[in-house]
């Protein structure tokens, strides 16, 4: 259903000279796809699930959106929604700390961490669900994305129902340090034990998902979903670059890469997730 | 001292040490003196030497962050390869991931540790230019992973112990390691170490640089040399992304806290392994032999665990790893406390909405 711009209002901005769409618009109202460069009304974008209608470019989702669009409406009950990291290293850089880092991103992204987990239903098959918030700390995982991602798959397992895991992440969280890193280890070892115990486990990497992240949970599904082209990577397209000083392809660690190179099950536009969700639930009930 | 009299001279300094080469230059021009024209310098030789390893002392406790980086990276520092010659009976290297290749960068095969048939793994850097290429310079390929797990999992049909020497900048960012699926191979790793049924001890015996230590670094025991680091990100990269700037390396590293001290205060890593005097540099055999003797012991004790506690012991080590940096924020229900939502029976109609 691709809507397209109100014909009403791009004529009364004509301004006899050029066909082309007014640069200049209220701040709010228009932005301006990244990939076709097309200017678009907000909430045409918000209506089709984030996604440009013209181009079909998949916009990233903070996780208010993506809970929105995946589950059915109003089924998505949140386990721990106030736990919070203690700040285990008192990290402090460049004049200021990462607790104050922290409480910049609450307020800018609307969420006290960077994932989000509890229970929900899709198209009325109950889940286990995480979905990252990519604007708290570029998403990053640290030790309360481990624990709250550990806590789903416990509730999963107790539940008995699938697991979803949407991935949107910079990686492990540096402002701590190792513990960051452990929580890998913490939520592989946690996967092991709910894929022994016979559990479904769905990933859905979407733009963009890296390092720490993708080397854990996000590649460990029984099936791994991913968005179309979607940045997804181990090492930062930066880090490779100036390692080994060579231009990279501009299709370099998107999803339609990693399909080609075998690491994905299938690209799935935003618009049929919850239907392919929902079918490989169904191919996998006992 | 011994060890330092033969490799004097040719030890890298650093610039924390200017005053043992002071020290050092002092000593050699005693002893040339002494042997020149025979005057008997032993006295004040000896006082030198005391001096210096009193100073050598002072400073090696008190070495910041980035110092104990600098120590780690030591080019002089024991890599694998000397635990292997020096502390690992009869190895049989066994090479090859089947899928793919043979990664220098991660050393597998059988061997002996006082007396334990175990299987080893271990990062290695090389000692001269034209093996840290072959080893790419300590950071492994996915299919170094791909060889470790292989061999990790030959290891559990046999009943075989597995221990793992982690020395590695990171690994490997390449266009061929993220064709060949790096994260993947470490993601795997991480899951599979987690129930693998055999003893695993790991030890960072150097750079312990991120996923890459990682992906052989999960076990039941993890011990770190005095001045290893372990860290999420190298002290550089870090101070590239934080501090924008890489010259920050050493405020970096300070705030990463990745030295064993640091780490054992939080809980990370279960034993530091202590170096000679000066760091293991100054003495490959007793820093060796440090750790031998840790393998022993820990072997003993985890070779005594039934199989069902050791699996279940490793599985909370690292399920509960960071949860007591976690805080609640309010006063919300805990996972504990709330009520589970009934399962949906019949409602399905009901549930599915048609928006999509």
């Amino acid at each position: 259903m691709p809507a397209k711009i109100e014909s009403k209002t791009a004529k009364s901005k004509w301004n006899g000279y050029s066909l082309k769409p007014r640069k200049e618009m209220p701040d709010g109202l228009w932005m301006r796809c990244g990939k076709c460069e097309r200017m678009l009304y907000k909430s045409t974008v918000r209506n089709n699930l984030n996604v440009c209608p013209e181009c079909n470019h998949h916009f990233r989702c903070d996780s208010d959106v993506r809970i929105s669009t995946l589950v059915d409406e109003g089924s998505f009950q949140e386990i721990l929604p106030d736990l919070r990291s203690s700040d285990p290293l008192s990290f402090a850089f460049r004049g200021t700390t990462y607790k104050k880092r922290a409480e910049a991103d609450v307020k800018a992204s609307g969420q006290l961490e960077a994932l989000r987990a509890g229970r929900a239903f899709v198209k009325g098959r109950g889940v286990a669900l995480t979905v990252m918030e990519p604007n708290f700390l570029m998403g990053s995982m640290g030790a309360v994305v481990g624990e709250k991602f550990c806590a789903t798959v416990d509730l999963a397992v107790e539940a008995s129902l699938p697991l979803v895991a949407v991935c949107a992440s910079g990686g492990a969280r540096m402002h701590e340090g190792v513990v960051s890193l452990g929580q890998m280890a913490k939520t592989a070892a946690a996967l092991a034990r709910f894929s022994d115990l016979g559990g479904l486990f769905i990933t859905v990497l979407t733009h963009p998902t890296a390092g720490g992240v993708t080397a854990s949970f996000g590649m460990l599904g029984d099936v791994t979903l991913a968005e179309p082209e979607a940045m997804i990577a181990f090492a930062g397209r930066r880090t490779i670059a100036e390692t080994i000083r060579v231009e990279l392809p501009e299709s370099f660690q998107t999803s339609e890469f990693l399909l080609e190179h075998g690491f994905v099950d299938m690209i799935v536009p935003r618009s049929q997730l919850r239907s392919e969700i929902a079918r490989l639930i169904d191919y996998c009930r006992k | 001292m011994k060890q330092d009299k033969t490799t004097l001279g040719s030890i890298t300094h650093f610039d924390f040490e200017a005053k043992i080469v002071v020290l050092d230059e002092q000593i050699e021009e005693l002893r040339a003196l002494s042997s020149a024209k025979g005057i008997a310098y032993a006295t004040e030789i000896r006082q030198l030497q005391n001096e210096r390893v009193a100073s050598l002392k002072q400073i090696y406790s008190n070495l910041t962050a980035w110092q104990t980086v600098q120590v780690a990276r030591h080019p002089q520092r024991p890599l694998f390869g000397d635990y292997l010659e020096l502390m690992i009976k009869d190895f049989h290297e066994l090479h090859g991931d089947r899928c793919f290749g043979d990664d220098q960068a991660i050393v597998t095969g059988m061997g002996q540790i006082a007396r334990n048939k175990v299987m080893i793994i271990g990062q290695s850097k090389g000692r001269d230019t034209k093996e840290r290429i072959a080893r790419n310079f300590g950071s492994p390929n996915p299919e170094g992973y791909r060889k470790a797990l292989l061999k990790m999992k030959f290891a559990e049909k046999f009943g075989l112990p597995v221990v793992t020497f982690i020395d590695t900048p990171g690994a490997y960012p390449g266009i061929g390691a993220e064709e060949r699926g790096q994260a993947q191979a470490i993601a795997v790793n991480l899951a599979e170490m987690s129930r693998l049924k055999v003893p695993i001890i790991c030890i960072c015996i150097g750079e312990g640089g991120s996923g890459g230590a990682l992906g052989i670094g999960v076990g039941d025991r993890m011990a770190m040399l005095e001045f290893a680091y372990y860290s999420v990100i190298s002290p550089e990269g870090c101070a590239a992304i934080l501090w924008r700037d890489g010259s920050y390396a050493a405020e970096a590293a300070a705030a990463l806290k990745l030295t064993a001290k640091d780490l054992s205060k939080l809980g990370l890593i279960d034993a530091i392994i202590p170096e000679p005097v000066g760091g293991a540099h100054r003495n490959i055999h007793d820093t060796v032999y440090n750790v031998e003797s840790y393998v022993a012991t820990t072997l003993a004790q985890l070779k005594r665990t039934p199989l069902e506690d050791l699996l279940k012991k490793r599985y909370q080590k690292w399920r509960r790893l960071g949860t007591e940096f976690t805080v609640h924020g309010g006063d919300q229900p805990t996972f504990e406390q709330l009520e589970l939502p009934a399962k949906p029976s019949g409602t399905r109609s009901e549930q599915t909405t048609t928006r999509m």
